[in-house]
């Protein structure tokens, strides 16, 4: 990390720690949740240049195995999590490796299909609970603290959102890194550089895929139940909303493209109703067509420019 | 009664019927798709929501306007043909020059619009839509009952899909389509309007979906999540089929309706899945498609 990103990490650390004296833990778990799931997204979207239009899956997955884990097989917490996580990074693994046999388009088309059976899956398996979702997974405890209690998960999932957000950081800054980036900028470049491409794709999915499962595991610690619209469709849309309004390839843009949806959705939701759906809509457009760089990426442009400017 | 496999003759023919009318609706939506992306090298996503509009605008223009399933096959297409129209003047045009990936993203967007929508307006409960007097009832072949109106909505599929094969590939204006396909800039330079031709194909393709929409409104339940669940089976289809050939997606369209309805004879719980699971073996052995040319 660059030093003005490691002192905004660490600002952003220290408005953490004290949020929740004056913000709803809660709803701040939420928008931690969803900004993992868009930070691992971006390393897909911004950083390879692959539009995965089934992330939800991972989400939804990594959700299910969680609550099975603590509801059904009683594990504790940090175990729930990682099979959740790992089953995530599993799923993404097969997907991966199916999904980038194909480009472009194809792949976003590809991946959305993929998801769509898994969600079928979900929705007649018998351990999913099908509609009605996963209800009531315990909490339990870490290191002797309780988790039920609102404060002490918080702080759990802090400590996971800023372990993620540093490793994607570190990734994105490896010569691994670099390589994703090559492959995004020109494919058959890196290719004839003598780069095995199809590994480096399937590598970044398969951390991409692992690093949404754990938000999905994080996030039903949080609301305690898993659901079948975790892995809907409309999800996966919605990451991508979070990432192209935050600003793709940015670091921080989907941290704030998943605040700004999130809390959009919190604010919205009992005012317009089914509304909220054409909004989302709306906002996709307006993105697409004037404001292609996001929050981020346009003020980062804008701020350039004034820069520039002065001298 | 005759059996085959342990399932009654007519209960087979049935789901094999059901199947063709699904492969039917498979075959125009993904042949409207190929249409659009061979001139304008974007997947329409929109091109569900688009399916859906068409049923509900022939369901309002019953409900509410009094007009009658024959006018609105007319009708229906028109209407969503210019709102496909309207969407490549207003939004598409501008995403030419950029990455693929975008229009994609856009008419992604469109079709969320378009679905909430008409979830505000009409709900999401299903509308039932009776089937016209001159197709209801049924032809007895003997062996089975074959609905009419499941016969009408192959027939006229087929037709629809044969004319744009002989538009494309048999005609003058085919011929400057297929030449702006190939080479955009070449084919302005001898003085075609191209841009007017994406237009026309842009709106002819979602015209496609909104008349596969309006056929789809007496067979199905009418609903605003009609066109979603069905558009990423469409998307199934085509990655199976690759996007090469018109004939090459009709085919791939109809052959995946009937093995999906003769899966939901044998192993109705995996009858959602089939087409999925057939894109990820098509994916290992033949990744460009059964009919397509990788890029």
């Amino acid at each position: 990390m660059n030093r003005r990103v490691t002192v905004a990490y660490l600002i952003g650390l220290g408005l953490l720690l004290i949020a929740p004296t004056f913000l709803y833990p809660i709803l701040v778990m939420k928008v931690l949740c969803f900004a993992l799931f868009a930070c691992a997204f971006n390393l897909l979207l911004g950083y390879t240049g692959l539009l995965s239009f089934g992330h939800a899956v991972f989400l939804g997955s990594a959700a299910y195995v969680t609550g099975h884990a603590l509801k059904v097989w009683e594990l504790p917490t940090l175990l729930g999590l990682l099979a959740g996580t790992g089953a995530a990074t599993l799923l993404g693994w097969a997907i991966g490796s199916l999904a980038i046999r194909r480009q472009g388009i194809y792949f976003a088309m590809v991946t959305l299909a993929l998801a769509q059976m898994v969600f079928f899956f979900f929705l007649q398996a018998p351990f999913t609970g099908g509609e009605d979702g996963l209800q009531g997974v315990p909490r339990g405890t870490l290191f002797g603290l309780d988790l039920a209690e609102d404060i002490n998960l918080y702080y759990l999932v802090v400590a996971i959102f800023a372990g993620s957000f540093w490793l994607i950081q570190r990734a994105i800054h490896s010569p691994f890194g670099q390589i994703l980036k090559a492959i995004r900028e020109n494919e058959p470049r890196a290719i004839s550089l003598g780069y095995d491409v199809a590994k480096y794709k399937l590598l970044a999915f398969v951390l991409s895929a692992g690093l949404a499962g754990l938000a999905g595991a994080t996030k039903t610690l949080v609301f305690k139940f898993a659901t079948l619209s975790d892995a809907h469709w409309h999800t996966s849309g919605e990451v991508v909303l979070m990432t192209l309004l935050g600003g793709m390839g940015t670091v921080f843009g989907p941290v704030v493209g998943a605040t700004v949806i999130v809390t959009l959705q919190n604010e919205l939701a009992d005012k317009v109703g089914s509304l909220v759906t054409v909004i989302m809509g709306a906002i996709f457009v307006i993105c697409v067509l004037a404001f292609r760089r996001g929050i981020v990426g346009e003020s980062l442009a804008l701020y350039k420019r004034m820069i520039g400017q002065k001298l | 009664m005759t059996e085959i496999f342990g399932v009654p003759i007519q209960a087979l023919f049935g789901q094999l019927m059901l199947g063709l009318v699904n492969g039917s609706f498979y075959a125009v939506l993904s042949l409207g798709l190929a249409v659009i992306f061979g001139m304008l090298n974007i997947i329409n996503f929109a091109h569900g929501a688009l399916y859906m509009a068409g049923a509900m605008l022939t369901w309002v223009g019953l409900e509410y306007l009094g007009i009658g399933y024959w006018w609105m096959l007319l009708l229906g297409p028109i209407c969503v043909g210019l709102i496909g129209i309207a969407i490549e003047r207003l939004m598409l045009q501008w995403l030419y020059k950029l990455d693929h990936l975008y229009g994609l993203l856009l008419t992604f967007g469109l079709a969320l619009m378009i679905e909430g929508l008409f979830r505000d307006l009409y709900g999401v409960a299903g509308q039932p839509y009776s089937i016209p007097e001159e197709l209801s009832g049924a032809f007895n072949l003997g062996f089975m009952f074959l609905p009419k109106y499941r016969a009408w909505v192959i027939v006229a599929s087929l037709t629809v899909c044969l004319f744009t094969w002989y538009v494309i590939e048999k005609t003058r204006l085919g011929a400057y389509l297929r030449a702006a396909t190939e080479n955009p800039k070449l084919t302005q330079a001898f003085g075609i309007n191209v841009p007017l031709m994406v237009m026309l194909t842009y709106g002819f393709g979602v015209a496609l979906a909104g008349f596969a929409g309006v056929l789809a409104a007496p067979a199905t339940q009418i609903s605003p999540l009609m066109g979603s669940n069905l558009i990423i089976v469409v998307f199934a289809v085509v990655v199976i089929g690759g996007m090469g050939s018109i004939l090459g997606s009709v085919l791939t369209g109809l052959g995946l309706g009937i093995i999906e309805g003769m899966i939901k004879v044998f192993w109705p719980e995996a009858s959602a899945t089939v087409v999925f699971m057939i894109m990820a073996v098509v994916l290992m052995f033949r990744p460009a498609g059964l009919f397509g040319r990788e890029k």
